[in-house]
């Protein structure tokens, strides 16, 4: 089965094909870890061609499109999952939302990247990978959680400890997506892990105009 | 008509998810979807919000838009989005869903100015747009006064507000009269009982050596404010009907005048409106007299189609793709502050 994976969480965005067997196993075909900051929208549908043309193939090819639902800085969030919906949406396939936290790094770890706000996304995993806590979004100092860290290394002065450099690929993409992959019906809704509601509080009186 | 290629729109600048379906100037559907009613309690359209439900209004507003014109995605030639002016966050939910069907479709794609869609859509009611026209669009976000020379690949700007947008100013004049958000049909509707001419509210930018094309309505604003916050202070009922009706002439007169201005001194004879505020009952009213009065053709669509759809979007891309213009580049993004002049981003 041939998966188009995407995330765009983090500044960098991934665009990946792989080729996915019922066993587990996936394949990765072709991958593009592109730094883009604020350019998601600008610059993902260009790595999806990219992605395709290195593998020789086109969007007819595909089964199924895989996405990162986060959490992320939500704009650049936005363009990756609404891109899957759509592209999905247009090739009639079906698409799955994995955590992104789940496809940084693998086995026993904790996972920290980027909330700004000086908070950082986070979630912890056992030896076998599985997710045990989080994802939530803290004060680096509020942790308090034991290490492995992986994902930003620009914690870890506030952490106290060593964060390896770890970002989201496309073989973790399909290996957090191997459950929905295997069981379709267990897949749950394509909305981003906001974590945070919007900012905005409403009016407590109504002001004067004039001042 | 089925040899004219069919457009698929996207709207999501502001606070609604629009998807249009054009084919040649035929309106073949226009689905929305809108968040207006969370931002309520605001006072004011909050751009997260906004953003947050134009994801989740995206794909099931395209199906409805299939369904009411009896489509298939298959059947779309080009897809067109707005790609600014507007909210950033909003904006790139729909560049980035355009660009990936206009991609999974093999079509082309163009990202296009809001501020010409709201000309354009006028094609779809009215025909072909008289070229050249000027076109007064006004809204909660905009207020500007253009010259359309060539509406695909010409579009300058003659004036624009320099503080709030005409919809602001209802927004913020309603508040202060305690009737609810958007404030443009409340005031519509509670200046039918008024007297327009019971408060000379100020007329801003319309001195002998103000710009003669740009707009500020702050002052107007702040007017209204101080007038209404005296008779409270005094203790006194405010005549909401006659200030609602006062505010509107005095929004309804300058956008006219100097509409039909901008028509006299360019010799243009097609005045072309546009924007949420163009659905307002005294605008249409005030700009039918003076235009009948200066031999000016007036066209104003529908307000339904006056304020933010994807039909409008979809109704320039149709007429880019007829004149030959070239598609956006696989690097389209958004731009919030996209000029007036870049019709095709
Ligand atoms: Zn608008």
């Amino acid at each position: 089965m041939l998966v188009l994976a995407l995330d765009t969480a983090t500044p960098t965005l991934v665009a990946g094909l792989a080729d996915w067997s019922e066993h587990g196993a996936a394949e990765v075909l072709a991958e593009r870890a592109v730094p883009s900051g604020n350019r998601h929208a600008e610059l993902l549908t260009p790595a999806i061609t990219s992605v395709l043309d290195d593998a020789g193939l086109t969007m007819g090819d595909l089964d199924v499109v895989v996405t990162g639902l986060g959490p992320g800085p939500f704009t650049g969030l936005r363009v990756g999952v609404v891109t899957a919906a759509a592209l999905a949406d247009a090739r009639g396939l079906p698409v799955f939302g994995v955590c992104s936290l789940d496809a940084v790094g693998s086995g026993a770890r904790t996972v920290v990247t980027d909330a700004r706000r000086k908070e950082v996304y986070w979630a912890a995993y056992d030896e076998s990978g599985a997710r045990t806590d989080g994802p939530g979004v803290v004060r680096p100092e509020d942790l308090g959680r034991p290490g492995p860290f992986v994902g930003d290394p620009a914690f870890a002065g506030r952490l106290g400890a060593d964060v390896a450099t770890a970002e989201v690929t496309t073989a973790g993409l399909l290996r957090a997506a191997g459950p929905q992959l295997l069981d379709p019906s267990s897949a749950g809704p394509l909305l981003p892990l906001y974590l945070r509601r919007p900012d905005a509080t409403p009016p407590t009186a109504i002001k004067a105009v004039s001042q | 008509m089925a040899d004219q290629p069919l457009v698929l729109g996207f709207e999501t600048s502001c606070d609604e998810t629009g998807v249009g379906l054009v084919r040649g100037h035929t309106l073949l559907a226009d689905a929305l979807a809108t968040s207006m009613a969370e931002h309520e309690r605001f006072g004011g359209v909050v751009p997260e919000i906004a953003s947050r439900a134009h994801l989740e209004a995206m794909v099931p507003t395209v199906h409805r838009a299939l369904a009411d014109a009896g489509a298939t995605l298959d059947d779309v030639d080009a897809v067109a989005v707005t790609s600014g002016p507007g909210l950033t966050g909003a904006l790139l939910v729909g560049v980035a869903a355009a660009k990936a069907y206009a991609l999974a479709l093999g079509k082309p794609l163009y990202g296009v100015n809001h501020l010409a869609a709201h000309v354009a859509v006028d094609e779809l009611q009215h025909g072909p747009l008289a070229e050249p026209s000027i076109a007064l669009l006004v809204s909660g976000g905009h207020s500007s006064l253009l010259l359309v020379p060539d509406l695909a690949q010409d579009v300058q700007p003659l004036g624009r507000t320099v503080d709030d947008a005409a919809g602001e100013a209802f927004d913020k004049v309603a508040r202060v009269l305690g009737l609810p958000f958007p404030g443009g049909p409340p005031i519509d509707k509670a200046a039918r009982e008024g007297d327009p001419a019971a408060i000379g509210f100020p007329r801003g930018l319309t001195g002998p050596r103000d710009a003669p094309y740009d707009f500020s309505f702050s002052g107007l604003k702040t007017a209204v404010a101080r007038w209404v916050e005296a008779r409270q202070k005094a203790g006194e009922q405010v005549p909401v009907a006659d200030v609602a009706a006062s505010f509107q002439e005095a929004v309804a007169d300058v956008l006219t005048a100097k509409a039909v201005r901008a028509c006299r001194d360019h010799g243009v004879d097609h005045l072309v409106l546009g924007g949420g505020v163009a659905a307002n009952s005294r605008l249409r009213a005030l700009a039918e007299e003076r235009c009948a009065a200066a031999g000016i053709v007036l066209r104003v669509p529908s307000p339904r189609l006056c304020t933010d759809n994807g039909a409008m979007v979809a109704a320039l891309g149709s007429r880019l793709v007829s004149s030959g213009i070239a598609p956006s580049l696989p690097d389209l993004g958004a731009d919030s502050s996209l000029p007036i002049e870049v019709v095709t981003a």
